[in-house]
C-alpha cells in the first residue's frame, strides 16, 4: 500500500515535467506537411487525427522527412536549405540548421547517427550528426571545370553508406561514411544525362537513377560496384516525342515487389514494369496521365499512381498480378503525396488545393475520413525509420 | 488565410492598377487568382514556392531583369529545349503568360 503510494506519487512528479501525462508509443505517429505556411501536423494513424501543429520551419514546397531509428524525432528538409529536427512527443522544435540555400531532401544513415542533405545551391551534400546537428562533412558536387552540379536521389543504403545523382553532370557518386568525418567518394562518371531522381530497393543493393535527358534509367548494383553503371529500359520511349512534362516524377517510395519494378515514364501516360531478376521490360500499364509516384502497396499487392498537372486529381490503383487499372479514384484537387499505414490497410492522400488530407481503405477503396491541413503535401509515417531508401 | 488572399489580392490590385496594360484588362480577377496559384504551386514545383529557384532557375525579378518580356514570354509559351521546362501554351493563353511574365518582372507579391 505504502509502496504503490510513494510509486504514484513518484510517477505524478516525473510526469509533471512532460507535455503529455500518458505515456504512449511513436509507432503510428507521423508529419504532414504544410508547404505554404512552413508548418508541420503531428498526426496518429491509430484514431486518424491530429495531435499537433508545429510552425515555423520556412519553406516546405517539396520538403520531405525521415526518422531517427527511435522513431522519437523526425528531420525534415525544407526547400529554403534548413534542416529541422522535431520532437514527435514533445510536440516541439529541438534543433534547427540553414544548412544551405535551396535543398531537395535527404536521408539517415543505417545506424542512425547521421543525416546527409542533397543540396541544389551551393551544389552539394553535408553530412550532420543526428543528436546535435553538427556538421560533420561537406561534400561539393564539383564537376568538370570548376563547376558544381545541382544534387539529386540522395538515399541511405547498407553498410553508412549514401548515393546520389548529380544533375548537371551526368554522374551517380556512392559515399561511404563509416569514418562520417572523413567520406570516402566512389564516382560513376557518364550514367546517362539530368538524373532526375533515383531510388534504391528495400535490401540496399539497388541504386536507380530516372533520367530526364534521355530514354532509360541508370543502374548501380552496390553489391557489384565493380560492373559499373548499367542503361536499363534503353529506348523505353522508342524514339517517339516525349509529352512535355509538368511535374518530375518521384521515384523514392516502395514501387518494388518481389518480381518486378514500377517505374512512372517520363512523359508518358505509362508505368513501365521491369523483370527485377534481369532488368528488362516487363510491360507498361496505360495511365490516366504522366505518373509523379507509382507507389506499391508494403506487401506488393497492388500499385497507387499519382499524376503531373493537369491530371493531378486522380488516383488510379494497379493490381500487380493482372498488371490492369482496377480503381479510379478522384480524391480531391492536386493530390500530391500518399502514404500507406505501415502494413498497409489505410493509404493517407493530400489534396493540396482543397487543404485536406484523405483517408482510404486500400482492399474496399472506400474513402474513410478526411483531415483538415492547410496545402498538404508530403506524408509521412515513422514506419519509414526503418527501412532502407526511406 | 483568407486575411492573407484578400491581401494579395489587394496586392495585385494595386500593383495592377498602377501598370495598367492591354493584356492585363482582360484577365478576370477569378482566373488571376488560379493564374497565382498555378505560379506558386506548379510552377513552383521546379522554380519553387518563393521562385528562388530548384532544378530550375530563380525567377525573382533581379534575375530577369534586363531580359526582353517578349523571350520570356516565348520560354513559357514554348518551352526550352535540351532542359525540363515544357511549352505551357494549350494551358495558358498568351495573353496570361504575358500578364504572368510582367508580374514575375515586377516582383510577385508575397503570399502563398
Amino acid at each position: 500500500m505504502h509502496r504503490s503510494l510513494l510509486l504514484l506519487s513518484l510517477l505524478s512528479l516525473l510526469l509533471g515535467g512532460c507535455a503529455t501525462t500518458t505515456l504512449r508509443g511513436t509507432g503510428d505517429l507521423g508529419l504532414i506537411i504544410e508547404r505554404a505556411d512552413g508548418s508541420v501536423l503531428i498526426v496518429e494513424s491509430t484514431h486518424q487525427q491530429t495531435l499537433a501543429r508545429i510552425e515555423g520551419l520556412g519553406d516546405l514546397s517539396h520538403a520531405s522527412v525521415v526518422y531517427s531509428r527511435d522513431e522519437r524525432y523526425a528531420y525534415v528538409f525544407g526547400r529554403d536549405g534548413a534542416l529541422t529536427k522535431v520532437d514527435m512527443l514533445g510536440h516541439k522544435i529541438v534543433g534547427r540548421v540553414m544548412q544551405s540555400g535551396n535543398s531537395i531532401g535527404g536521408a539517415i544513415s543505417q545506424d542512425g547517427r547521421l543525416v546527409a542533405v542533397a543540396n541544389y545551391e551551393p551544389g552539394g551534400v553535408k553530412v550532420f550528426d543526428a543528436d546535435t546537428l553538427e556538421l560533420l562533412a561537406d561534400i561539393p558536387a564539383a564537376y568538370g571545370d570548376g563547376k558544381f552540379s545541382k544534387v539529386v536521389g540522395l538515399e541511405d543504403t547498407t553498410d553508412n553508406r549514401f548515393a546520389f545523382s548529380l544533375y548537371d553532370a551526368g554522374e551517380i557518386w556512392v559515399m561511404d561514411l563509416r569514418d562520417a568525418r572523413n567520406p570516402v567518394i566512389e564516382k560513376f562518371r557518364n550514367i546517362g544525362r539530368q538524373p532526375y531522381d533515383a531510388l534504391v530497393s528495400m535490401d540496399g543493393r539497388h541504386y536507380i537513377a530516372g533520367l530526364f535527358g534521355e530514354d532509360g534509367l541508370a543502374l548501380l548494383d552496390l553489391w557489384r560496384p565493380e560492373r559499373g553503371v548499367q542503361r536499363i529500359l534503353d529506348n523505353y520511349g522508342r524514339g517517339e516525342q516525349p509529352l512535355p512534362v509538368y511535374k518530375m516524377p518521384h521515384l523514392e517510395g516502395w514501387a518494388l515487389s518481389e518480381e518486378h519494378a514500377y517505374l512512372p515514364a517520363i512523359g508518358r501516360h505509362e508505368v513501365l514494369i521491369v523483370d527485377r531478376h534481369n532488368w528488362k521490360e516487363a510491360g507498361r500499364v496505360a495511365v490516366h496521365g504522366q505518373p509523379v509516384f507509382a507507389m506499391a502497396r508494403p506487401d506488393g499487392r497492388q500499385l497507387w499512381v499519382n499524376f503531373a498537372h493537369p491530371h493531378n486529381d486522380t488516383v488510379q490503383v494497379i493490381d500487380t498480378v493482372t498488371h490492369q487499372v482496377i480503381a479510379t479514384l478522384k480524391p480531391g484537387k492536386a493530390v500530391l503525396h500518399m502514404e500507406f499505414t505501415p502494413r498497409g490497410e489505410h493509404i493517407w492522400l493530400s489534396a493540396r488545393d482543397d487543404n485536406r488530407v484523405d483517408i482510404y481503405d486500400t482492399r474496399t477503396l472506400q474513402h474513410l475520413g478526411s483531415l483538415p491541413v492547410r496545402n498538404p503535401s508530403g506524408i509521412f509515417f515513422t514506419a519509414r525509420a526503418h527501412r532502407i531508401g526511406l | 488565410m483568407l486575411q492573407r488572399s484578400l491581401l494579395s489580392l489587394l496586392a495585385v490590385v494595386l500593383l495592377l492598377g498602377a501598370a495598367p496594360s492591354q493584356a492585363t484588362a482582360e484577365i478576370e480577377p477569378a482566373r488571376q487568382r488560379e493564374l497565382l496559384h498555378l505560379l506558386r504551386h506548379d510552377c513552383g514545383s521546379c522554380h519553387g514556392m518563393t521562385l528562388k529557384g530548384g532544378l530550375g532557375p530563380t525567377l525573382l525579378p533581379q534575375a530577369l531583369a534586363g531580359k526582353p518580356a517578349a523571350t520570356l514570354e516565348a520560354t513559357v509559351l514554348y518551352g526550352r529545349a535540351g532542359t525540363p521546362m515544357p511549352p505551357w501554351h494549350g494551358l495558358l493563353t498568351e495573353e496570361e503568360v504575358a500578364w504572368l511574365v510582367a508580374l514575375l518582372m515586377k516582383g510577385v507579391p508575397d503570399a502563398p
